[in-house]
């Protein structure tokens, strides 16, 4: 999973999408996964980073974390699994 | 070097919920960075805040609403040549274009230089002619249907479902939900703006537009795209920020590419949810968000004013992204006396 490269995003945590003028803001954590997409982490990798940082249990960081994803990729912030391959 | 001084007339002083690209144009002008300017502003109500603005409009005076005829226009206008001597008319309304257009040969005899679309690529895009136009240069438009009769709506239903938008041959549209709505409407705007009405299938989506211009030749001089961020209820955009997208930008030099459009323009288009984009409508002038362009380092009105006086320009080819327009509205207090003269004598 990948950030899409175009998306600036700002260190008070707001998201700019270039394409579709779209903003967005997220807050400290969704800014450090972000920055964590950008790198190019796995899913486990970023996992174990925000757990070691943050005291929560995994189910609740698991259902947190999948929900971030998912809004990040209804709003087609994400590169596609072709834009990946590509 | 000395810049020289262009003497510039422009029209569209206007700023109603629905504000005119006049003031908008010469702040671009005032910024231009190969010529200076005196702005001669033309104005068709006594209450365009253009006419007030001194620090904006050097001048104004008076014109006649195009109904009046080309022949009346014509007058005026040399009337106001033998004592301003203006290089350059840059006319910001749709519906002036017509005796603009009629009259441009005329008035470059006289000294007055525009650059405007030609008569047939006025006609063409007319949102009358708009599906003819997608056919014709393979550009995605929204169904539509030109009606002139009140009796023909029931027959709508048939190739139409509800939403459908309602729009006026000029200005103004409308979403109607039902029969009695569409009904409503085609009273409402053909009282204001006359026949035909024009019927067109809703897209939903999210609204851009593009703004540009070009060279008469199919070449782009300059295009900046917009993404509408606040909305008012007549449709306009009353905040935006400038956006990257490849295909809105393909799609707008598909369209000067093929037309060989002449002159400065704004595409209003919907994207879809699936990212199809549907070219709406086509306005043959610059919008009153240019400043925008001007903004993010595309001077589009100082462009066109160098391609109107014959000289080479160099097409832009970059501009800034995310950046944003917030317009505002600003109450002038005016002495009463302006107000005597201009409506009075036509001149301020």
């Amino acid at each position: 999973m990948k950030l899409r490269k175009n998306i600036a995003v700002s260190e008070a945590g707001l998201l700019f999408n270039p394409v579709t003028g779209e903003s967005f803001s997220v807050n400290p954590i969704g800014i450090e996964i972000l920055n964590l997409l950008r790198e190019e982490k796995t899913d486990e990798q970023i996992h174990s980073a925000i757990m070691s940082r943050y005291s929560t249990d995994k189910p609740t960081f698991e259902k947190d974390y999948q929900d971030f994803i998912g809004i990040l990729k209804h709003n087609n912030l994400l590169e596609s699994h072709e834009e990946t391959k590509a | 070097m000395k810049k020289p001084k262009l003497n510039i007339g422009i029209t569209g002083l206007n700023a109603i919920d629905s504000p005119g690209p006049g003031v908008p144009v010469i702040r671009a002008l005032r910024e231009a960075a190969s010529f200076d300017t005196r702005i001669i502003g033309l104005s068709y109500e006594s209450l365009e805040p253009g006419i007030y603005m001194h620090d904006i409009v050097d001048r104004t005076y008076s014109i006649p609403y195009p109904t009046a005829g080309t022949d009346t226009l014509l007058e005026r206008l040399e009337y106001i040549q033998e004592r301003e001597k203006l290089d350059v008319i840059i006319p910001n309304f749709d519906a002036e274009l017509y005796p603009f257009i009629k009259l441009e040969r005329k008035l470059k005899e006289m000294g007055i230089h525009m650059f405007l679309p030609t008569m047939h690529q006025f006609e063409e895009r007319h949102k009358v002619n708009l599906n003819d136009f997608g056919k014709k240069y393979g550009i995605n438009v929204p169904k539509s249907k030109v009606i002139y009769d009140l009796n023909t709506v029931h027959s709508l239903l048939s190739e139409f479902s509800f939403p459908m938008i309602v729009k006026g041959k000029f200005y103004d549209a409308s979403i109607a939900y039902s029969i009695e709505q569409v009904k409503s409407y085609f009273n409402k705007i053909s009282a204001k703006w006359g026949l035909p009405i024009i019927i067109q299938e809703f897209i939903h989506g999210t609204e851009f537009n593009v703004t540009g211009l070009g060279d008469g030749t199919g070449k782009t001089i300059a295009a900046v795209p917009m993404r509408k961020q606040y909305i008012t209820d007549k449709g306009k955009a009353w905040g935006g920020i400038s956006i990257s997208d490849e295909k809105m930008l393909d799609m707008t030099r598909k369209f000067l590419r093929t037309t060989k459009w002449r002159g400065g323009f704004e595409l209003e288009l919907m994207k879809n949810k699936d990212g199809e984009l549907y070219l709406l409508e086509i306005n043959p002038r610059l919008p009153a968000w240019i400043y925008l362009a001007v903004g993010v380092g595309q001077n589009i009105p100082e462009a066109l004013v160098n391609l109107a006086m014959g000289h080479k320009v160099k097409p832009y080819t970059d501009y800034t992204v995310g950046k944003m327009f917030i317009r505002y509205s600003w109450d002038m207090i005016v002495d009463r006396e302006e107000f005597e003269q201009i409506s009075i004598y036509g001149e301020l």
